[in-house]
């Protein structure tokens, strides 16, 4: 099958979806690839590259809509600000177009890709699993936001990140908060961190507090009595209770007057991205200070942001970038390509070049938003990759263990030395003085063997057993004892005895011999 | 010999017995340990010849060479992972012997004891054939089923707590007329007292599941003990009931210690059997998630796995052992220690056939013993594991121990690899454990299954990494 890369027509967008290495390996998965001349000239890939890598070059875009089996593309598409096409219009029954679509954003766009009858998959739509964390691009674009949120921010902040004594004075190192501890918000947590600022995070979901600490940043709780979890299904986070919110308010007001950069990346699915920065919290704030919205595109997490802009206001920057991805074009590009490859290589299980949409595979039925112009999205809801709670676990053990402790009477334990005292009483009022002491003996070596045998080392359980095994053939006394007798019956049995203690005298301590020879460091 | 050089001998040898098994402590002291035992086997045999052996020099020399000889070979030829069933002969021989050796002392009657100390002797004699016969037919029935001869499944005939107790009622009728008749033969009443301990033996062995042969084995070593600790009485001997007591109360020990591991009372062990328990409960047999979760990978990807990880933690099962698998693993260890990838070993209490079985299964490999740790060391260490590889153990790595209470391995201590980051588990198909139980790690997200024969797939796998 032929795939087409058309160049993206968005203002400001500069990714590309094919790279010039991901071309060479879609070819090993038997595709033939062409691409719109300077697709990749903003990312830094040029038409030679690609050429070089064996990919064709296209000047007309409207000939590689029509003649492409498969398209790939970074933006849903949207009509060419010159040439006045969207291409979705050109595309015939069982052409394919693979893109992000944001298809609860898009109805209409939906309609017209069923109108043509071709097949969508939305790169946004991909489930997050783990089995699809190869394909999630979503993912791989928040970690270069975050990233690129956290230069921005350098930018615009007028000191250093990192602390430093130095012969002019103390540079006091700056301090970042991180709302949002989702893959955006861990990226910018670790790039803050390696530029040496002091970062703090919150999220409303507790189970990220450890991944937080594992980067060296301190975890931000809320002074809250019950301990309402944020997490919603699929890994992101839901809405909270109003008291939850107000909580969380008070804590980012007390933070706003401390901190110099506050990066915020709060979404939840579907909604518009809720306020936490107000304007009072943004006049808190030290004069010089940075806000970097990620929410800008939903909204905004600030009240005073603007999409796409970079705005001053109470001295405070405030950075609404949409495309901080496409500010770092080449390498975005290089993981989107890698996202897409992977999951054309789910689509052409065969290697053959010929892609299969198997509605059955929970992946790609999760991506698929139009079927042979049928609207498939929204798919069935997927299961939880998280385990939810070990609850049932906890409440188990605790089970286990009310079931273990049974309350004993505090005198139980005389009990058992009662009766013992008893029996022996009892058999040294009447034994001969000779049994009572090889009873001595014999209760004394039981404590010996007790005490001794707790030593013993686990992984030398079996040839304990073995040797145990040999000496316990010490019955071999009692035969030689009487293998004397004039009785031919008891001098017999006392000479079977004597064979069959031999094999295992000898076999006892030569095979335990034989294994401890094997334990060695 | 002067009686005063035997009792003192005798003595050397106790010491020397206690001697023999706390060297077992360490892996460093353990063969200066056996040396101990030999020496002092050798030091009571050699009083004993001296000091009382009178004639029949012949059969007595014949009966200890052929008999080294036979012991020798079982020595040298068996296979470590036949370890089980040769100990569970080596059982039964101890218990024979002590058969013989108490019938040899009840057919010569020693006229000298009369009242009470008759009664004793009587009872000790009684009580020693019995458990030795028990022992043998026990352990031979043990290794039957070792073996495979005899199906794994427990025996459950109706009425056989009846059946054991009516058994144990005529026993103890017969010892009391034994009592009367001892100073007289009384070779009936022994007579039938040996053939209901032997029906007793194989009977209690037949009741229990496949999976408490641990316990069985280390249960007969503490009865083949506790024969030769009355063989002792029985003789006056105390030298014999030192030895009797502590062997005694090691299989005793192990027998606990084993029971602990799989969270089973003792009792129900011997008399339950744990299919009683588990036919049961239906809650807990049926699969324990969905099958699309399971995910299987192929050989390649588990080798990339551990090639990615820095720690890699390996779980062996009985499985390992059946597939021949121990010696690739030693190499993956080994290949994988070379790159700098810490690899460990965690081994369960129960995980093969008798206690510490799989420590001398892999230490036959060569796995170094220092790499080598208990589930109570390794278990906290989980959360720090890249990678573990559970290869053909089920049950002893089922999370359903902890968070299904009405699980039949509920309760049980299991290695916890779920707490890594990722886990290979290796397996020959879905089916369960001996427990029967399904086992809710194969669905885990971080779980990867690595389908076919355990052998096979190491072999694939230390080819990639190699």
């Amino acid at each position: 099958m032929r795939i087409g890369v058309p160049r993206e027509n968005e203002e400001g967008e500069k990714r590309v979806a094919l790279t010039p290495d991901v071309a060479v390996k879609l070819q090993q998965l038997g595709f033939t690839l062409a691409i719109e001349s300077g697709a990749g000239a903003e990312a830094s890939y040029s038409d030679e590259e690609y050429a070089k890598a064996g990919v064709e070059i296209v000047d007309d875009p409207k000939a590689l809509w029509g003649s492409s089996d498969i398209i790939l593309k970074v933006r849903p598409p949207k009509p060419h600000p010159e040439l006045g096409f969207s291409g979705v219009e050109l595309m015939k029954k069982d052409q394919t177009i693979i893109s992000f679509l944001y298809p609860a954003m898009n109805p209409e766009m939906l309609e017209e890709m069923a109108g043509h009858g071709i097949n969508a998959l939305a790169m946004d739509s991909v489930p997050r699993i783990s089995r699809a964390q190869k394909m999630d691009a979503l993912s791989s674009m928040a970690n270069i936001a975050g990233y690129r949120a956290v230069v921005e921010a350098a930018q615009h902040f007028g000191r250093f990140f990192t602390g430093q004594i130095t012969a002019a004075g103390r540079i006091q190192p700056a301090k970042v908060l991180v709302i949002g501890a989702g893959v955006a918000g861990l990226a910018a947590i670790g790039a803050a961190k390696g530029m040496g600022a002091i970062v703090r995070a919150f999220d409303t979901r507790p189970e990220v507090k450890e991944q937080v600490e594992s980067m060296d940043a301190e975890f931000l709780m809320l002074d809250f009595p019950d301990n309402e979890d944020g997490s919603g299904s699929g890994g992101y986070a839901k809405t909270m209770s109003p008291e939850f919110i107000k909580a969380e308010m008070d804590l980012f007001a007390a933070q706003a007057a401390e901190v110099d950069i506050i990066i915020t990346t709060a979404l939840i699915p579907g909604k518009e991205a809720p306020e936490l920065i107000t304007e009072n919290m943004v006049r808190a704030m030290k004069p010089g200070s940075v806000i970097v919205d990620l929410a800008a595109e939903a909204g905004g997490n600030c009240k005073l942001t603007e999409a796409n802009k970079v705005v001053s206001k109470h001295g405070v920057t405030i950075i609404g970038y949409t495309n901080l991805p496409s500010r770092l074009a080449a390498q975005s590009s290089q993981l989107y390509a890698t996202n897409m490859f992977n999951l054309l290589s789910e689509l052409c299980p065969q290697k053959n070049g010929e892609i299969d949409i198997n509605m059955e595979d929970e992946v790609i039925r999760g991506a698929t938003v139009v079927k042979e112009g049928n609207i498939t999205w929204p798919p069935p809801a997927p299961r939880l990759s998280v385990a939810p709670k070990a609850d049932v676990g906890e409440k188990a053990q605790q089970e286990i263990a009310a079931k273990e402790e049974k309350p004993a009477h505090p005198l139980a334990f005389l009990i058992p030395l009662l009766i013992a005292g008893g029996v022996l009483f009892g058999l040294g009022s009447v034994a001969p003085s000779e049994f009572i002491g090889h009873l001595t003996v014999f209760v004394l070596s039981c404590f010996v063997g007790y005490m001794v045998i707790w030593g013993v080392s686990h992984s030398l359980h079996t040839p304990l057993m073995s040797v145990t095994n040999a000496i316990s053939s010490i019955i071999v006394i009692g035969a030689l004892i009487q293998i004397s007798s004039d009785n031919l019956v008891v001098s017999t049995l006392a000479g079977l005895a004597v064979f069959i203690t031999s094999i295992n005298i000898v076999g006892g301590f030569a095979v335990t011999q034989r294994m401890l020879r094997m334990f060695r460091k | 010999m002067n009686e005063g050089i035997i009792t003192a001998s005798y003595i050397a040898a106790s010491a020397l017995f206690i001697m023999a098994l706390g060297g077992l402590a360490h892996q460093e002291s353990a063969r200066r340990g056996n040396f101990y035992g030999m020496l002092g086997m050798g030091i009571a045999v050699v009083v004993t010849i001296i000091g009382f052996v009178e004639n029949n020099e012949f059969m007595l020399v014949a009966g200890m060479v052929a008999g080294g000889i036979i012991g020798y070979i079982l020595a040298k030829r068996v296979e470590m992972t036949q370890m089980p069933e040769l100990v569970a002969v080596l059982h039964s021989l101890v218990g024979l012997a002590a058969v013989f050796v108490g019938w040899a002392n009840a057919l010569e009657h020693d006229s000298a004891l009369v009242g009470i100390a008759l009664s004793i002797h009587a009872v000790e004699t009684y009580l020693g054939i019995m458990i030795g016969a028990l022992t043998f037919s026990g352990s031979v029935m043990a290794y039957l089923k070792l073996s495979g001869k005899v199906g794994g499944k427990p025996l459950q005939l109706p009425g056989r707590h009846l059946f054991n107790l009516a058994l144990g009622i005529i026993a103890f009728y017969f010892m009391l007329q034994y009592m009367d008749t001892a100073a007289t033969g009384g070779v009936l009443e022994l007579t039938i007292m040996t053939i209901i301990a032997l029906i007793f033996g194989i009977h209690m062995v037949a009741a229990i599941g496949g999976a408490d042969m641990p316990v069985v084995v280390s249960m007969l070593n503490s009865y083949s003990g506790w024969a030769a600790a009355a063989m002792g009485f029985m003789l006056g001997n105390d030298l014999l009931i030192v030895v009797g007591a502590l062997v005694g109360s090691s299989g005793a020990i192990l027998s606990y210690i084993m029971c602990k591991a799989m969270n089973r009372k003792f009792f129900n062990v011997i008399f339950g059997g744990i299919g009683s328990k588990s036919s049961g409960g239906s809650a807990a047999s049926g699969p324990a998630g969905n099958a699309e979760d399971i995910r299987s990978v192929e050989s390649d990807e588990a080798a990339d796995m551990l090639l990615n990880a820095k720690e890699v933690m390996i779980l062996p099962g009985y499985g390992m052992a059946v597939a021949q698998a121990q010696h690739t693993v030693f190499e993956i260890t080994k290949k994988l220690r070379d790159k700098g990838i810490n690899v460990r070993f965690g081994i369960h209490p129960v995980a093969g056939r008798m206690p510490g079985h799989m420590n001398v299964l892999l230490a036959e490999a060569k796995v170094p013993y220092d790499i080598v740790y208990e589930m109570d060391e390794i278990n906290e260490e989980f959360p720090n594991i890249d990678v573990s590889i559970v290869i053909g153990a089920n049950d002893i790595v089922n999370p359903a121990a902890q968070e299904v209470p009405d699980s039949p391995i509920a309760g049980m201590p299991v290695l916890e690899p779920w707490n890594g980051k990722q886990t290979i588990v290796m397996k020959r198909s879905m089916g369960t454990g001996y427990a029967g139980v399904d086992n809710p790690l194969f669905y885990k997200e971080n779980t990867r299954m690595l389908f076919g024969d355990a052998k096979e797939r190491l072999d694939q796998i230390l080819k990639v990494i190699s």
